[in-house]
């Protein structure tokens, strides 16, 4: 078990002239659950396999436990990684699979087999030990993977989209099982994912990239309720809070004709930054329907979850809002219905040009 | 670490997650299954004639039409080995087979190179290769006797053995290659990440997947090897003669001894046959088993 630090780690793809990752920093600590997530392309992928060693840092250094990694080869950093497509050795059987690293280690057989069969126990998979990879089912095919890096008893998990190619109900399972698991054995773990609801569930503290770029790094709480700028907040949460560049009036933002009323420290912040438009950034729970005041909208679909619904509308200038309401009670399709904010509601505010944070 | 903390939750749930099952195949008549037979059947009929003849007296063998009914014998096969078959049949098994070890032991780890590790300017590398299979070998045949014979190699099988060697290498190439690629690439990175050395993950875990390839690749060396004629026939002559040099030998000047013919010509194939039947057990079996979802 072992801190991690990227210091302005960078990486860069031969033959291509931007960099897949760019001076990436971030502190991991000791036993810490870390999910690395961004859209495809953001560089989540590379800055994982720079820890593992299957990448250069071509700039900047990353320590494990203190101790810089560049130059070290991926048998000699003490990491497992539990990959996409697993990549069981398919001649092996799932004993062998769990038990190639200890082997190459030189742990006795003896010792190796105990290993081996208390992973197995804890992920459930005694009663395959000796079946091939091939005659798995890919849920279980995930867990041999999971076995294989938990025998090992490494200093860090690297996990690779280790739950993309499990249908949608076994996906949610896994999902808690491996945050469990992580928890229990208390090895530090960096998750990559594509899926901004697994980095919300399971990370202690998530990276959000972009474009190689480090945009935040916070708990999920944080990253919720205070996105450091729109593409994080355009980004976490689902459905996506509702971004959109408005003009500036005295006491608000003006959609149309109405106004969305703001704080009066936020239109100081404003008007300190001499801004006349703002993009403006409120979650669909933070809007609701009402009688009166607030702004004219029509629904342009409703989305009933059973549980809640969501309300799509556009306003008259053309603003498309989502807002959260009862289902039992939700408008019908072409309605015209009044949306305010939320009494307690937070509104984010962020600079239309650089997309910061400004409240 | 005994208290199971992952349940195995495929069996209690209603997830599609099931273990793979064979598939079964339907046996439907269908008219290329005739096709396939009548194509085979041609392709077969001058191998099955071939041997007829093998057992045949030289006169059921002249016969016009020709006999399907006779008495057979083995005299044939008597006289090829009278007519001494020995040294020419344990040249081409010399030949073939230094040749072929030669080939996949320089082969292999060209390919993985090319494949799994790609280096710089592979595909220069690649096209350089096939470009050596571009020259005709009547064109080039002049400037490697001068050579042979200057180092003198000329009727000596080692000369065979470089060429033969150097010729199947870089089909080797291309096929191993094929078969590497359909590797994943991932299965290396875990070995790494599991402590193995390159050397050990290539012996442990990519090896015994592209077995199947590497026999396939052997075999088609084998046959290219074992049926060489044009530099056997250019760079020997007694002592280095090769199996279908000799066999030339019994095409004889006057008159046809169509049997004693057979019989040599089955003696030549029957080595090729035995190493394809050994190996296509290695053959049909499927390369990736599973690694990959």
């Amino acid at each position: 078990m072992a801190a991690i630090t990227y210091k302005n780690a960078s990486c860069i793809y031969e033959g291509s002239d931007k960099l897949a990752v760019d001076s990436l920093s971030l502190d991991i600590q000791d036993g810490e659950f870390v999910v690395l997530v961004g859209p495809s392309g953001s560089g989540k992928s590379t800055a994982l396999r720079m820890l593992a060693g299957l990448e250069d840092i071509d700039e900047g250094a990353i320590e494990i436990g203190g101790k810089d990694m560049t130059g070290v080869p991926s048998k000699d950093r003490d990491i497992a990684m539990v990959f996409q497509n697993y990549a069981l050795y398919p001649n092996k059987t799932v004993a062998e699979n769990m038990g190639f690293a200890l082997k190459l280690r030189g742990v006795s057989a003896d010792e190796r087999r105990k290993k081996v069969e208390e992973a197995a126990k804890i992920l459930d998979l005694t009663e395959h030990l000796d079946r091939k990879p091939a005659k798995l089912s890919g849920g279980q095919r995930q867990r041999v993977a999971m076995g294989r890096a938990i025998v090992r008893e490494p200093q860090v998990f690297c996990m690779d989209e280790p739950l993309s190619n499990l249908d949608a109900k076994l996906r949610v399972q896994t999902r808690t099982q491996i945050a469990a698991l992580q928890r229990r054995l208390g090895t530090t773990t960096v998750y990559v994912t594509h899926d901004q609801v697994e980095a919300m569930t399971m990370g202690d503290r998530v990276a959000v990239l972009r474009f190689g770029k480090l945009q935040q790094f916070a708990s999920p709480n944080e990253l919720y309720d205070k996105p450091a700028n729109a593409f994080v907040a355009g980004f976490i949460g689902s459905p996506a809070m509702n971004l959109v560049t408005l003009p500036v009036a005295s006491d608000g933002v003006k959609i149309g004709d109405s106004t969305l009323e703001l704080e009066r420290d936020q239109l100081t912040k404003l008007s300190d930054l001499g801004l006349s438009e703002v993009t403006f950034g409120i979650r669909p729970e933070q809007l609701e329907l009402t009688d009166s005041g607030g702004v004219e909208v029509v629904v342009d679909l409703v989305e009933d979850l059973g549980s809640e619904a969501y309300v799509y509308t556009h306003a008259g200038s053309g603003v498309e809002l989502v807002a959260r309401c009862n289902p039992r009670t939700a408008p019908k399709l072409a309605d015209t219905v009044r949306l305010r904010r939320h009494p307690e509601g937070a509104v984010h505010l962020f600079h239309p040009e650089t997309g910061e944070r400004i409240n | 670490m005994t208290t199971p903390l992952v349940r195995g939750t495929e069996k209690t749930t209603a997830t599609t997650d099931s273990a793979a099952t064979p598939k079964k195949k339907g046996r439907t008549f269908s008219p290329w299954g005739v096709v396939a037979w009548l194509v085979g059947l041609g392709f077969f009929f001058p191998v099955f004639w071939m041997v007829l003849t093998a057992f045949k007296q030289e006169g059921d063998a002249a016969t016009s039409p020709p006999k399907l009914f006779f008495t057979p014998t083995l005299d044939q096969f008597k006289a090829v080995f009278d007519q001494g078959i020995g040294p020419a049949m344990l040249n081409s098994v010399w030949a073939t087979g230094v040749s072929t070890l030669l080939v996949l032991a320089l082969g292999t780890p060209a390919a993985f190179a090319l494949s799994l590790r790609p280096v710089r300017k592979t595909q220069d590398a690649l096209f350089f290769f096939m470009s050596t299979k571009m020259l005709p070998i009547v064109a080039a045949i002049l400037p490697l006797y001068v050579i042979v014979s200057n180092i003198g190699l000329l009727d000596n099988i080692w000369a065979l053995v470089i060429l033969y060697t150097s010729m199947n290498l870089p089909i080797a190439v291309w096929m191993m290659r094929s078969f590497f690629l359909e590797v994943p690439g991932e299965l290396l990175e875990a070995a790494s990440l599991d402590g193995a050395s390159l050397w050990r993950s290539v012996r442990e875990v990519i090896l015994p997947l592209v077995s199947p390839g590497i026999a396939a690749t052997a075999l088609i060396c084998v046959i290219f090897a074992w049926n060489e004629f044009f530099f056997a026939v250019n760079l020997t002559a007694v002592n280095a003669q090769t199996m279908p040099v000799y066999l030339v030998g019994f095409i004889a000047g006057e008159g046809q001894y169509w049997a004693v013919l057979s019989a040599a010509a089955t003696m030549a194939a029957l080595p090729v046959i035995l190493c394809g039947w050994f190996a296509q057990n290695k053959l049909v079996r499927g390369l990736s088993f599973g690694a990959i979802k």
